[in-house]
């Protein structure tokens, strides 16, 4: 279980993020919705690690994850999806994915391959070119190999920011599906979206922040209808 | 795959034996008669040039950080070997080969430690800001070295007065040992997961980190190897040139070093390979064969430069590298199209 308390943020004098608490449950999809600026991704770098906190907990299965390095949150089975897939294009499918099972050194080269075979099955595109560079890849297809490199590491949970960027609506399902797919497979998600529409369809709960503030929690599907998300982040 | 990666180690372990016993026969059979001296000394030059250019490339290439400070690590690796062997010929009677194996052991390990004490506050940096902190810290290594001195080894009061009468022992057998070994580490380096890791933090530092790549471990420990092999340069120069000056190792032999790498392309160990001896023996080579243009040769590198920009801006090798074999199996297809043709 995923739980961040009264957490504050700030870039500079800037107060990114206020009081910010959510949990995340086991096996659940958690969704983080929010406009451009609300504090989506900073809330996502300080679980992780990237940015520091300046007041509040993170713990995740009972461990502080604040205090750990940002190297270092993997090995609790935390992993992250960053924004705007960011995959080693020149690197092949392959390595990329070898890169998402770094932490395990170079001894454990059966559980590595076995990981591998794994993500392989969950994705079978991803094994008929795992030769190819990872920079000729679609936008769906980049996606689809940063979540296959979360995968790598055997995570519990995966954190996942903005899947949907930049692509075009039929691969956003594509992505959407992957995520359900995934999630069946009872690894916990939390989502960070703008597309609040298709968070809110696949996720269980759901939180919105906005100008780093949690205006608003409770099931996803209760907050589809929710007048005021409407108005606000779903255009109707 | 393996298969043929092993061929190609094959190929290259011959070229490279086949190297050695060309040059020996250029210089140890007299075939080159009253001009051996000469072109040994552009021959032990382009080689510690290579190795420097290569070190430097790890940063540029692999690591994608700028440092225009490489002359600086050079000259700590010049000087502290410089010292310790001086101080131990005054004591005792070594061969050659023993005091040169001590030079470059004493020159690369000085310049790593101070590639260390740099590297972990600098690298939190990168980008434009590294390169001025790089600058830096050549400038402050050649400013100190011109005002300090240890006149019991040296003779004269501080090193900017030049510090001569080093052992010469920088014998072209050696240095070309050294070379590959040189070569053959940063190669395996880049090809271990370690390189990986630095390669992956070049291309994407957010994901690298989600990853669990630890950046600063990883760029501190590729900033102190490069300095090392920086610094085993520098006292291959010393113990060849037998007298060091500090003005030697200003800004532009680091920038001299920066432009070779982008010039062979950057990410291309084989580039720098190739580029490094051409580059180095170039200036003096045209000031050899025109001497009243020996004043412009730094206009020829800047032409030169200029034009590998605006036609191959990756430069020569463009970040792949070249292998022998692949060639070879490329020359041997053609000639087998031919006959089926």
């Amino acid at each position: 279980m995923l739980k961040v308390e009264n957490l504050n943020v700030h870039y500079g004098v800037i107060h990114a993020l206020e009081d910010v608490s959510l949990t995340v449950n086991d096996g659940e999809i958690v969704t983080l919705i929010g406009a451009n600026g609300a504090g989506k991704t900073t809330t996502l770098h300080t679980i992780t690690g990237l940015k520091k906190a300046t007041s509040g907990t993170v713990t995740f299965d009972g461990v502080d994850l604040l205090k750990e390095e940002a190297s270092k949150i993997i090995t609790h089975g935390v992993a992250h999806v960053p924004e705007g897939r960011h995959i080693f294009i020149d690197m092949t499918v392959r390595e990329n994915l070898e890169m998402g099972a770094y932490m395990y050194g170079r001894k454990q080269k059966a559980l590595i391959e076995e990981r591998m075979e794994d993500v392989f099955q969950k994705f079978p595109r991803l094994k008929e070119r795992q030769n190819q560079l990872a920079g000729t890849f679609s936008g769906g297809e980049q996606q689809m190999l940063a979540v296959g490199r979360a995968l790598m590491a055997n995570p519990k949970i995966i954190l996942m920011d903005e899947p949907s960027m930049g692509l075009s609506p039929l691969l956003v399902q594509e992505v959407f599906d992957i995520i359900k797919e995934v999630n069946a497979q009872g690894i916990t998600i939390l989502l960070v979206e703008q597309n609040a529409k298709m968070a809110l369809k696949v996720a269980d709960r759901a939180y919105v922040l906005e100008t780093g503030k949690i205006k608003l929690s409770g099931d996803a599907k209760e907050l589809l209808r929710n007048d005021e998300v409407k108005k606000a982040y779903l255009g109707a | 795959m393996p298969k043929k990666i092993k061929k190609s180690y094959i190929v290259s372990f011959i070229a490279v034996v086949l190297g050695f016993l060309l040059l020996c026969l250029l210089f140890d059979t007299g075939l080159l008669g009253k001009k051996s001296a000469y072109f040994n000394g552009l021959l032990v030059v382009g080689m510690f040039y290579t190795i420097i250019v290569c070190s430097l490339n790890l940063l540029t290439g692999y690591m994608g950080e700028f440092s225009l400070g490489h002359a600086g690590f050079m000259s700590i690796g010049a000087y502290a070997s410089a010292i310790v062997t001086t101080l131990i010929a005054n004591q005792a009677e070594l061969p050659g080969v023993v005091l040169y194996i001590i030079a470059i052991l004493v020159g690369g390990i000085a310049a790593g430690i101070i590639g260390v004490l740099v590297g972990i506050p600098a690298l939190r940096l990168s980008g434009d800001y590294l390169c001025i902190v790089t600058v830096a810290v050549a400038e402050i290594v050649r400013v100190v070295l011109s005002n300090f001195g240890i006149p019991a080894v040296t003779g004269t009061a501080t090193f900017g007065k030049s510090f001569a009468g080093i052992q010469k022992v920088s014998d072209y057998h050696y240095v070309y040992i050294t070379m590959v070994l040189c070569i053959v580490v940063m190669y395996c380096y880049i090809r271990s997961r370690y390189g990986r890791a630095l390669i992956s933090i070049r291309e994407d530092r957010i994901a690298a980190t989600a990853s669990g790549i630890n950046v600063t471990r990883t760029k501190v420990l590729t900033f102190t190897i490069s300095a090392f092999f920086a610094g085993v340069a520098g006292a291959i120069y010393a113990h060849y040139i037998t007298t060091l000056v500090p003005t030697y190792f200003n800004f532009s032999k680091s920038s001299e070093f920066l432009a070779i790498v982008i010039l062979g392309g950057s990410g291309s160990l084989t580039g720098s390979i190739v580029a490094a001896p051409i580059l180095s023996a170039l200036p003096q080579l045209i000031s050899y064969v025109v001497p009243s243009f020996a004043s412009y040769r730094m206009l020829i590198y800047a032409v030169i430069l200029v034009v590998v920009m605006i036609f191959k801006p990756t430069g020569l090798f463009g970040g792949k590298e070249f292998s022998l074999y692949g060639l070879l199996e490329k020359i041997s297809g053609r000639k087998k199209d031919k006959k089926e043709g």
